[in-house]
């Protein structure tokens, strides 16, 4: 039985994701913690997988506690920390504790962590691992042919930038993402309003998106000093100089961070292409249910 | 080519350690790492210089000998040295990592001390500059990508193209690195052959590769 997500998605019901991003800790509660901060607010939770390629307590782990809280969690996997085996031994893990939702991404590379000194693992790509996961899904094998007893009933998802550059090249890579079997796609939080615009529209006139509904990525910017990072160490995210002018001279750094994520997705909202948005919250988990308040989005 | 570059000089000193007696060759290689500019005729005698002027400030009596082999990793051209090596108390080879390893290999006797930080498969893109081209995967596929390695030259080894770090051409890494698949799109593109690129690569065989375990070559 699909899950909630899919069930929206194929509904055409506008949709909230939301991401956690789980703790340094071995403690359930301090995870807890955050979900419940963002608990209610969207439809499904991403549960990001040792982000910015810093030590955490694991995707799956996380992705179970969403389920003992009633969340329904997106399970982030990327290739950086995983070989074809682990990806595919801990898919079939997670499918049997009820996971059924995995974006697959490439990851960031290990130098922007805390273990600059790891090996990096690469043995397949994102796109290459929509392949072996949809291979699972669809055809119950592995990769290289073994049938599985029970194939995972999985809803895979895959990340895009719109701002990435060179565009063309960008947008042939998200068209393999699809074409391997990714079903939903989000993108990287958008701050530039016409430039995602005119990305969607290229998307749609190439009928890259026709397979694959797109979540708009939304962070809420806390203050400038949180916007100046993201310009500037948050790999693939783009904050024009007018967002970064408009947190400097705010006199309320935070409402005024409120007011720029509720216009982007009032703007993005009134998008024929966009099926959703994904609230990316960073270090602001209190701030997304006022968000969602205000842009009409929860409940 | 290999490129590699020099160990620190207090690096060489910490390895060299005591040696037993005071008779130091320094061996270089005339091949890969002098293209580095690390191993030829001028880098040894730097070494020695610097390694004779240590003995001197200690007063350890050193002496020094100096050759620069056509290839450290071939037997018969150690073997041209082999009195050398063996009347001499420390070996520091100038050679690549490979090279090294065959003068342990053929002087089981030799006390081999490595002076080489042995790196990549490269070239020169210009003087001192020298840039990562392969990783030896055994199994070429540039054909695919404009005869861009994404292996080697992508920090990813991305197959079906560029990650969502990429910025003005240069790779997320590091602005000065720059990023395979824009390398790749530029090229493409200037001569109409993006269509190389839309295709689905799926998972790389990696048996070839370290991956399948210590290789060895069989020709003929
Ligand atoms: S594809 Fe393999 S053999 Fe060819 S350049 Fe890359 S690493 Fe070397
Ligand atoms: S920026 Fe380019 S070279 Fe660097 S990891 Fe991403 S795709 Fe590869």
């Amino acid at each position: 039985m699909p899950g909630i997500l899919e069930r929206k998605l194929a509904d055409g019901e506008f949709v909230v994701t939301a991401e956690i991003g789980p703790p340094k800790s071995a403690d359930p509660g301090d995870f807890l913690k955050k979900a419940r901060m963002v608990k209610g607010c969207a439809d499904a939770y991403n549960v990001t997988d040792n982000q910015t390629a810093t030590v955490r307590m694991s995707s799956l782990a996380g992705c179970v506690l969403c389920l003992s809280e009633g969340m329904e969690p997106i399970m982030q996997i990327t290739c950086r920390d995983r070989n074809r085996l682990a990806i595919q031994s801990d898919v079939l893990g997670a499918a049997a504790l009820g996971v059924r939702n995995v974006l697959c991404l490439s990851g960031d590379h290990q130098s922007f962590g805390n273990q600059p000194g790891a090996k990096n693992v690469y043995d397949i790509d994102s796109t290459q691992e929509l392949m072996v996961l949809d291979r699972m899904r669809a055809k119950g094998e592995l990769w290289g042919g073994e049938r599985l007893a029970k194939a995972p009933d999985l809803f895979l998802g895959a990340a895009a930038n719109p701002f990435g550059e060179p565009a063309e090249m960008h947008m042939i890579r998200l068209a393999k993402k699809i074409a391997a079997g990714a079903r939903f796609i989000q993108t990287q939080a958008i701050f530039d309003v016409d430039l995602f615009e005119r990305w969607l529209g290229h998307a749609e006139r190439e009928g890259v998106t026709d397979g694959a509904s797109v979540i708009a990525g939304i962070i809420p910017l806390k203050s400038y000093a949180a916007a100046k990072h993201i310009a500037e160490g948050v790999p693939g995210t783009f904050v024009p100089d007018r967002v970064l002018e408009r947190m400097s001279s705010a006199a309320d750094e935070s409402a005024e961070g409120m007011r720029i994520a509720a216009e982007t997705i009032e703007a993005v909202r009134g998008m024929a292409g966009v099926s959703g948005i994904h609230v990316m919250p960073i270090y602001w988990y209190s701030g997304v249910r006022p968000l969602l308040e205000t842009t009409g989005l929860l409940g | 080519m290999i490129v590699g570059t020099r160990k620190p000089f207090e690096e060489i000193i910490a390895l060299l350690g005591e040696p037993v007696g005071n008779r130091i060759l320094v061996l270089g290689c005339d091949s890969c790492m002098a293209v580095s500019l690390a191993s030829g005729e001028a880098e040894v005698k730097e070494l020695i210089d610097e390694l004779r002027e240590h003995s001197d400030a200690l007063g350890l009596g050193w002496e020094f000998e100096g050759r620069t082999l056509k290839r450290q990793c071939e037997r018969k051209y150690e073997e041209r040295v082999s009195e050398l090596i063996d009347g001499s108390d420390a070996v520091v080879s100038l050679g690549c990592g490979v090279g090294a390893q065959m003068l342990s290999e053929n002087f089981p006797l030799a006390n081999v001390v490595p002076a080489i930080n042995t790196s990549n498969m490269g070239a020169p893109e210009a003087r001192g500059i020298f840039k990562e081209k392969c990783m030896g995967c055994g199994d070429c596929t540039i054909h695919r990508t404009a005869g861009v390695c994404v292996l080697a030259r992508c920090s990813k080894a991305l197959q079906n193209g560029p990650c969502g770090g990429t910025t003005d051409g240069k790779c997320e890494i590091d602005p000065e690195t720059d990023c395979a698949w824009a390398t790749i799109y530029d090229s493409l593109k200037r001569r109409g052959r993006l269509d190389d690129v839309r295709g689905l690569v799926p998972p790389k065989d990696w048996s070839r590769s370290h991956s399948g375990g210590v290789r060895t070559v069989r020709v003929g």
